[in-house]
């Protein structure tokens, strides 16, 4: 345990470290929901309606940005044969690294979301539920982004591929966490949209690391 | 791709390999390192399953797994540690590689030699019995590949194996095997 222990220290150092890690997150997120008012015009009514989804997916693309560097900076420099000369199974290794994806990441933007919600016009009320949804929705971003990271190992452009893997993945939770968050801002039951991305987060967490364990076994031989 | 090849290890040996660029050297070292898993034939253990034989491997190639924005001394703790190796190893080890002084400075700042010797500090801070090594001399300077026979030396003589591939000699006495297509 204590190696996982040292893992997850050093890949949440790098993860937070240098070219990367939480401000860019938080700044491209800030940009995206700054973004979306010049769009769609800044009527307060029309945006009150949209910003807590639209607040949700600016927060699924930012986790995007840090996917890239999951699995591509070990893979190059000769990292994950090491890791995998371990008696650590590659798919516990594949979820600490996920985890730290989303110590670094996640976290940092769970916390910027409800700041990004209400300055695009949503209840304050709502800010409880936006930060739960973009903690647990922020967890099935990282390990099913790090599927999508795996798959694209050693191709040219890697992060794109990623992007274009990951996206339709990133649907589940997104129509869960924004249907919960519509819900409650209308005044609607909100619970089973909350239920179904927990449970959509669960089977991410269980079933993401097989998947990305076996993509990157498949990229090193 | 080599086709027919029987190779034994045992405790004490050290086997360099080598062969024309291309020969299967660097893939013969993965696969016994369980990377990758070849089309026919055996690698067994002396019996240990393969799995929990990774445990008694360390393997040492051109790409060393070093992060070039963290420190020698991060690096060198952080595989240390995930190799099962202890903390105090980690100065002595260094220590024992002339690496002292560089402990502190970013692994981008080391040059190819002293980023060997840290990747080769590893090996003696988390001892493992099977040494892989490809081409574990190349950046080495004539005195370094002195003191790396040394150690080899040293290794073989507690019952540790070697087997390297290689183009130069390797600086100690080892068994030659030729791998050819």
């Amino acid at each position: 345990m204590s190696r996982l222990g040292t893992l997850l220290a050093r890949e949440t150092a790098l993860a937070w470290g240098k070219g990367g890690g939480p401000m860019v997150a938080v700044g491209f997120y800030a940009g995206v929901a700054t973004l979306l008012p010049l769009a769609v015009g800044s009527e307060p009514e029309r945006l009150a309606a949209i910003a807590p989804g639209a607040a949700w997916v600016a927060l699924a693309l930012a986790a995007l940005l840090s996917l890239d560097r999951l699995f591509e900076r070990d893979y190059e420099d000769g990292a994950l044969d090491l890791l995998t000369l371990s008696p650590v199974p590659l798919e516990l290794i594949c979820a600490v690294k996920c985890l730290a994806q989303w110590l670094a990441a996640g976290l940092p933007l769970a916390l910027a979301a409800p700041v990004a919600a209400i300055a695009l016009g949503a209840s304050p009320a709502l800010s409880g539920l936006v930060v739960a949804c973009a903690l647990l929705g922020g967890l099935a971003f990282s390990f099913m982004g790090g599927i999508g990271a795996a798959l694209s190992l050693g191709a040219r452009r890697g992060g794109l591929l990623t992007a274009v893997i990951v996206l339709p993945l990133f649907v589940p939770p997104v129509i869960f966490g924004g249907g919960a968050l519509a819900g409650l801002a209308a005044g609607l039951p909100w619970s089973a949209g909350f239920v179904l991305l927990g449970a959509y987060t669960a089977a991410a967490v269980a079933l993401g690391p097989l998947a990305m364990a076996a993509a990157c076994r498949n990229a090193l031989s | 791709m080599f086709a027919r090849l029987i190779l034994k290890i045992s405790p004490g040996d050290a086997v360099a390999l080598v062969g024309r660029n291309g020969s299967g050297k660097t893939s013969l070292l993965r696969a016994i390192a369980g990377l990758i898993t070849p089309d026919e034939g055996t690698i067994s253990f002396g019996g240990i399953e393969p799995a929990e034989a990774r445990e008694a491997i360390h393997l040492l190639g051109h790409l060393d797994g070093l992060k070039s924005s963290r420190t020698a001394r991060d690096e060198l703790s952080f595989w240390t540690g995930f190799a099962g190796g202890s903390a105090a190893a980690v100065e002595a080890c260094a220590g024992q590689l002339d690496l002292g002084p560089l402990l502190d400075l970013e692994v981008r700042r080391l040059s190819a030699g002293q980023r060997r010797r840290l990747a080769l500090a590893r090996l003696l801070a988390a001892p493992r019995p099977l040494w892989l090594l490809d081409e574990p001399l190349s950046p080495l300077d004539a005195a370094w590949r002195g003191r790396f026979g040394e150690i080899m030396g040293e290794h073989l003589r507690g019952g540790g194996m070697i087997l390297a591939a290689v183009h130069d000699p390797l600086p100690l006495a080892a068994r030659t095997v030729e791998i050819a297509p």
